[in-house]
């Protein structure tokens, strides 16, 4: 790990604003932002722990613990709302037996609930990890997840 | 190069296509069209062109914004004008390829339209179906028509050519153009474009900074996804016209992460520019030096508001700052920054290339030009569509979208996001302009557009947004991160049948307090849903709060499903299909649900064969119905 980290820290070296970029990319490497890479990320910043801890904790993209093997995410914006994007995710929870935020327990899927995708028109919407799928609906949410080993 | 020679390529290479012996095909390749499954219609599609031998060029082409309708693609055959077919599926397209590839039948039941040059028997002109005759499309015309990662198609139909333009015209000239065209932001404010550069041009210091807001937040909205995918150079030339005149040498992209497809086709958009000296030091002899970062948004939507924006460029909390200094003063590293949207950017390039009397020829007195929008809910033509600034409300629905869900009550629409209002019936003949929408509560917004039908109920529409804006505000002024709280609570015990007498006073008393109180957009707007929805729906909330009853039957608490003995005919469906094993029955018994087991999912009246309808939902009363199972027809 210690390399990678350094791999990452050092393509950005000397370039203002570079927090975030760094925090994506760590978090793309490693799945989440293990506890130990926020001191060197803060060395490499020139800023303290805490403050790089406030900049991760502020967004909601930053996780601080592994991920699922996939991540589901049901769509709640308002489009998918109007068209029954709750009942989606109610059906999801049941399905994969986990709340939305959670991992279940195989560590196979993390459940999450998304503002808005921007595929409204085929509200609403269901998407498992980079694949997107509209016009779902209750009976297909579980099909679609279930294809994912 | 020069442009001269660059634009003579692109132009004979643009023709080579059009005009070229195989067929052609257009596929509609948008974020929206995967989710739809173009992709497995194309294969199907390159499936069944190899078996049939057939050569023919495919193209992968942004979102159309007839997003009804995907899967999408279109057909030139030589010599023929682009076909449009959609609703497609795999077995269609591979029947598509036989019959009009192979045996030249164009197949006008399956055609939606046609563009181009000449006429096909049966098939009407695409721009004269309902769906599109209203719209006006100055800023999405290569959507769907060009490959979006060939910097030479965007040439070919005149794109860069207001670059060049602009690059030997004064910046006072620039500045004079984009002020007549009459352009007004299309974030959402509204104000005037040429105005805002030119407090930036005239902004002490010479480093300045130019930002691309493409960090579309509003959920419900999609435009600026669609014009990203579909032509990123248009934006990308309004970027450089800008730098160019405003003086910035160094540009940023902030675009939201959850657009990967946007991103990526900006990257690439980025190094073709780079290829021919549109970008990066001297371009095109001009002695202007102008770089662009792209910065991916991490998941805020408060970072939409400007400043919010900058401070997380700056690699910080994207928290909003209290203004003056306005960003054209003092921005993004303390330096004078000029922010638009990326709509008012791709605007901007228009405007250069075809002149501001063409662009402010369309649209309204106060609002020139046309906008886009996201028109998305319970409409029948859901899209992506751009409309002249003045076209009523009741055009958009009726005309573009073709009315109300599988002929529904029209009750509302919502523009704006969590930042606009919820409009009625009766203000549906009222032009969509900026000054008419805030008079009337709402904001025109980025563009979202979401139709509610008898079916939404508007207290729980309004709580979903403060969950939203609640959820989202970023904790710096109090009115905002107490005031959603203490909103949204009220709100769910509301939905919950927890409402008490003074709560609507209660709600109008906070939103009040949480519009004046807050620093940035997102606490100053959000309580707009709230008082738009009591100004126009304060029926739906008293019905709640007095007789504990959701008049649109949504509100989970106050709803309860029943199964009419006189209906049922005992099919057994409802009862295998409950996820909780509410229902009781057999083979010929009039089932019956456990009103405690019940959690209301509305899987029930989902498969109840249509013939026989025996599920019903209620609100405020109690249905007879026998405690257990009985045999049909016993009951009555």
């Amino acid at each position: 790990m210690p390399d990678e980290l350094a791999k990452i820290v050092a393509e950005y070296k000397g370039e203002r604003g570079a927090l975030i970029p760094i925090l994506q990319k760590v978090q793309e490497n490693f799945g989440y932002l293990p506890e130990e890479t926020i001191a060197e990320i803060a060395k490499s910043c020139g800023m303290s722990e805490s403050e790089v801890f406030g900049v991760a904790t502020f967004y909601a993209q930053f996780y601080f613990t592994a991920r699922g093997k996939h991540t589901v995410k049901v769509c709640l914006g308002t489009a998918c709302h109007v068209r029954g994007g709750e009942r989606i995710l109610d059906e999801v929870k049941r399905e994969l037996d986990v709340e939305s935020g959670g991992t279940t327990k195989d560590n196979k899927f993390s459940l999450e609930r998304v503002a808005c995708f921007g595929s409204c028109a085929l509200a609403p919407v269901l998407v498992v990890d980079k694949d997107v799928y509209g016009r779902m609906t209750v009976s297909k949410a579980k099909d679609t997840i279930t294809k994912y080993e | 190069m020069t442009f001269e020679k660059i634009r003579e390529q692109a132009v004979s290479e643009w023709k080579a296509l059009q005009s070229s012996k195989k067929p052609l095909l257009l596929v509609g390749a948008g974020t929206c069209g995967g989710a739809a499954g173009v992709f497995n219609v194309l294969q199907a599609i390159e499936e069944e062109l190899a078996r049939q031998k057939v050569e023919a060029i495919i193209i992968r082409v942004g979102c159309m914004g007839l997003c009804f309708a995907e899967p999408m693609i279109g057909i030139v055959k030589p010599g023929r004008p682009q076909i449009i077919y959609g609703d497609l599926n795999p077995e269609l397209a591979t029947q598509l390829v036989k019959d009009y590839l192979v045996n030249d039948n164009p197949r006008s039941d399956l055609a939606m339209g046609y563009v181009g040059e000449g006429t096909v028997d049966g098939i009407p002109y695409l721009f004269d179906l309902p769906v599109l005759k209203p719209q006006i499309r100055l800023v999405l015309h290569n959507c769907g028509f060009i490959d979006p990662e060939k910097i030479n198609h965007y040439i070919a139909n005149g794109g860069y050519s207001g670059l060049v333009k602009a690059l030997n015209m004064s910046p006072e000239a620039i500045i004079e153009e984009i002020k007549k065209s009459g352009l007004r932001g299309r974030g959402g404010a509204g104000f005037p474009t040429g105005q805002k550069w030119d407090f930036c041009r005239k902004a002490p210091g010479n480093d300045k900074y130019i930002i691309c807001n493409a960090d579309e937040g509003d959920p419900g909205a999609f435009m600026n996804r669609s014009l990203l995918e579909g032509d990123p150079h248009s934006v990308l030339e309004g970027m450089a016209i800008g730098a160019y005149t405003i003086g910035a040498n160094h540009g940023y992209i902030y675009c939201r992460a959850e657009y990967p497809l946007a991103l990526e086709r900006l990257r690439l958009a980025l190094r073709q520019m780079e290829e021919y000296g549109f970008i990066g030091d001297n371009i095109l002899g001009s002695g202007f030096d102008f770089h662009i970062k792209i910065k991916e948004g991490a998941g805020a939507f408060v970072c939409g508001e400007e400043t919010a924006l900058m401070a997380s460029i700056e690699g910080k909390r994207g928290m909003p700052r209290a203004r003056p200094p306005f960003p054209a003063i003092s921005g993004l590293w303390g330096k004078p920054t000029n922010i638009n949207n990326v709509e008012t950017w791709a605007n901007t390039a228009r405007i250069l290339q075809k002149g501001s009397e063409w662009y402010a020829s369309y649209g309204a007195e106060k609002s020139k030009g046309t906008k886009t929008f996201a028109l998305v809910g319970k409409v029948e033509r859901t899209g992506l569509i751009e409309v002249p600034l003045g076209i009523t409300l009741r055009q958009i629905i009726y005309d573009i979208g073709g009315g109300i869900l599988k002929g529904k009550g029209f009750k509302a629409v919502q523009t704006g996001g969590p930042s606009g209002g919820c409009l009625p019936p009766s203000m549906l003949d009222s032009p969509v302009d900026y000054e008419s929408l805030a008079a009337a509560g709402s904001i025109i917004g980025s563009g979202g557009m979401i139709v509610a039908d008898e079916d939404t109920c508007m207290v729980d529409l309004t709580r979903y947004f403060l969950t939203f804006t609640q959820e989202e505000s970023c904790g710096k002024c109090p009115p905002c991160r107490v005031g959603t709280r203490q909103m949204l609570g009220i709100l769910t015990r509301i939905t919950q049948g927890e409402g008490r007498t003074g709560d609507i006073e209660q709600l109008e008393r906070i939103a009040t307090t949480v519009k004046q109180g807050s620093l940035c957009g997102l606490g100053q707007t959000a309580p707009n849903p709230v008082l738009t929805t009591i100004r126009y729906f304060r029926n739906e909330y008293e019905a709640h709060i007095n007789e504990k009853r959701c008049p649109s039957l949504a509100c989970k608490n106050l709803i309860s499903f029943y199964i009419l003995p006189e209906k049922c005919q005992g099919c057994m469906l409802c009862m295998r299909n409950c996820p909780t094993q509410a229902i009781a029955g057999g083979k010929r018994l009039v089932h019956v649900i456990d009103q405690n087991k019940c959690i209301k999912c509305g899987t029930c009246i989902d498969v109840c064969p249509p013939r026989f309808a025996a599920v019903t939902k209620v609100s405020g009363e109690q249905i007879e119905v026998p405690l257990e199972p009985v045999p049909i027809g016993s009951s009555a």
